[in-house]
């Protein structure tokens, strides 16, 4: 009778220890069973009630983009300066660089050979308005701190962008390359007012000669954080 | 373009209001975690929290989290000590935070190619969804500004990496589309027109550093004309791209 017992016990063991062993419980915890008691009591197989808590990462409000308007000055090669406006939408990618979109538009005016000649303009009204977009990549060059008077500190950044797109003007679409420098002041962690200076440099070919034009532009922004 | 801004500004105003800030309470397990006045390197360490000490997530910004401590003071933390807090269930903190092992692995791309297109210039903004790290889908619109001409052209394709695991990864596409090509106003007589068409190419995107992909990539197209012959263009390209 006691053979027959200890038999019995030992294969539970067995398959309880086989069991364990199984590719299904890869997960559960690797808990080999007590050997069987001495006298014969039947075994008891704890099962481990391990809760293991699945953790995701948090759904963390994520603030990297950055969206706003500008205002300032645009001066078109040979045909003044003028007021510009637009828009600005930019992805911050690490703290270092960020992507960025802009689109604007002024219209530009007479050139001097139009004033002096007192002929007939040389572009009509619609092809006289300067539209650009220009999509690229800025590098935040110097971050830090500015300080006005004793008791305000704002977060700044000076930065450096560099970009690609195409400019409406005298009736064609024009490749444009668009360097440009600004400064950015946080006036809350989510509001931040930019300084900013752009080259758009371009082909026109209006005055007789297809020539790279310089088209530099200062501007006063309001973005925010989203 | 006013009424554009004007939609852009809306859309911007109404994600401002949407955007609530879901808050997470951490406890510090490193010995203290520095909290600074801004998301950068360059902004000064203004307050520290010790070990046992809960904080307050806020929001995240590239890779510094907002925090609010017990004492109700803000501050920006790097992502490094962020991940050694627990959250509630006493594990540390899970963070979103891709490298060089992610890399062949990412689903989603989106970049930004200058070249040339037979002659003129371009410029191509596009965004792919990987199906798996072989295959993937991508879209793309370009500009085209030539002398002459301009255009657009937007395309959709597949993309297929060979070697997804390589830091530089060779890659061939084919795909179609439709172009639309208008000749300057000063050319007399040369209509609009739009067409289809398909393009088969080989490029190479590598790993820079964080999720910065560098891409080059050349394309011969097929422009299905209306004409006796089909139009044939090369096209080369370089650019940057990230991915997330």
């Amino acid at each position: 009778m006691e053979n027959r017992l200890r038999i019995l016990l030992l294969s539970l063991a067995v398959l309880a220890a086989g069991c364990s062993h199984m590719p299904w419980r890869k997960d559960k915890a690797n808990v080999e069973p007590p050997p069987p008691p001495e006298g014969g009591s039947t075994p008891v197989v704890i099962e481990p009630q391990v809760e293991r808590p699945e953790v995701k990462p948090a759904k963390i409000d994520t603030e990297n983009w950055e969206a706003g308007a500008y205002i300032g000055s645009l001066s078109v090669e040979d045909f003044e300066v003028n007021m510009v406006y637009g828009a600005r939408l930019a992805y911050h990618i690490s703290e270092d660089f960020f992507a960025e979109g802009i689109l604007g538009t002024s219209d530009a005016g007479l050139s001097s050979f139009e004033r002096l000649s007192g002929g007939a303009p040389l572009l009509t009204d619609s092809e006289r308005q300067f539209t650009y977009y220009s999509l690229g990549f800025g590098w935040n060059a110097l971050p830090g701190e500015i300080f006005l008077g004793g008791k305000h500190a704002y977060n700044s950044a000076f930065y450096l962008t560099l970009g690609g797109g195409a400019t409406r003007f005298a009736g064609a679409d024009r490749f444009t390359i668009t360097l440009g420098a600004g400064a950015r002041v946080l006036l809350k962690d989510w509001l931040a007012v930019h300084l900013d200076m752009r080259d758009y440099i371009l082909d026109v070919d209006v005055l007789g000669a297809n020539k790279s034009t310089h088209n530099y532009e200062a501007t006063l922004g309001l973005t925010a954080f989203f | 373009m006013a009424r554009l801004a004007a939609c852009g500004l809306l859309i911007f105003l109404a994600s401002i209001t949407m955007a609530q800030a879901e808050s997470l309470t951490v406890t510090v397990a490193d010995p203290y975690i520095e909290m600074r006045t801004g998301p950068g390197r360059g902004f000064p360490v203004f307050d520290v929290v010790e070990r046992g000490a809960s904080v307050e997530v806020e929001s995240r910004r590239t890779d510094w989290f907002k925090v609010k401590d017990g004492r109700g003071r803000e501050g920006w933390v790097y992502k490094d000590q962020m991940k050694e807090t627990l959250v509630p269930a006493g594990v540390k903190m899970p963070i979103d935070d891709p490298g060089r092992e992610d890399f062949g692995a990412h689903r989603r791309e989106v970049g930004l190619l200058l070249g040339d297109y037979g002659g003129a210039s371009v410029v191509t903004v596009y965004g792919a969804w990987a199906f798996n790290e072989h295959l993937a889908a991508e879209v793309a619109a370009s500009h085209i500004l030539g002398d002459f001409s301009d255009g657009q052209y937007l395309t959709i394709g597949l993309t297929h990496v060979p070697v997804p695991e390589w830091r530089i990864q060779p890659f061939l596409s084919i795909g179609t589309g439709v172009i639309r090509i208008q000749p300057d106003g000063t050319l007399v007589g040369t209509p609009e027109r739009t067409d289809q068409v398909a393009y088969a190419g080989v490029g190479v995107r590598a790993y820079l550093a964080r999720r910065f992909i560098v891409r080059g990539e050349y394309k011969e197209y097929v422009v299905f004309t209306d004409r006796d012959e089909n139009e044939e263009d090369i096209e080369w390209k370089i650019g940057f791209a990230f991915f997330f």
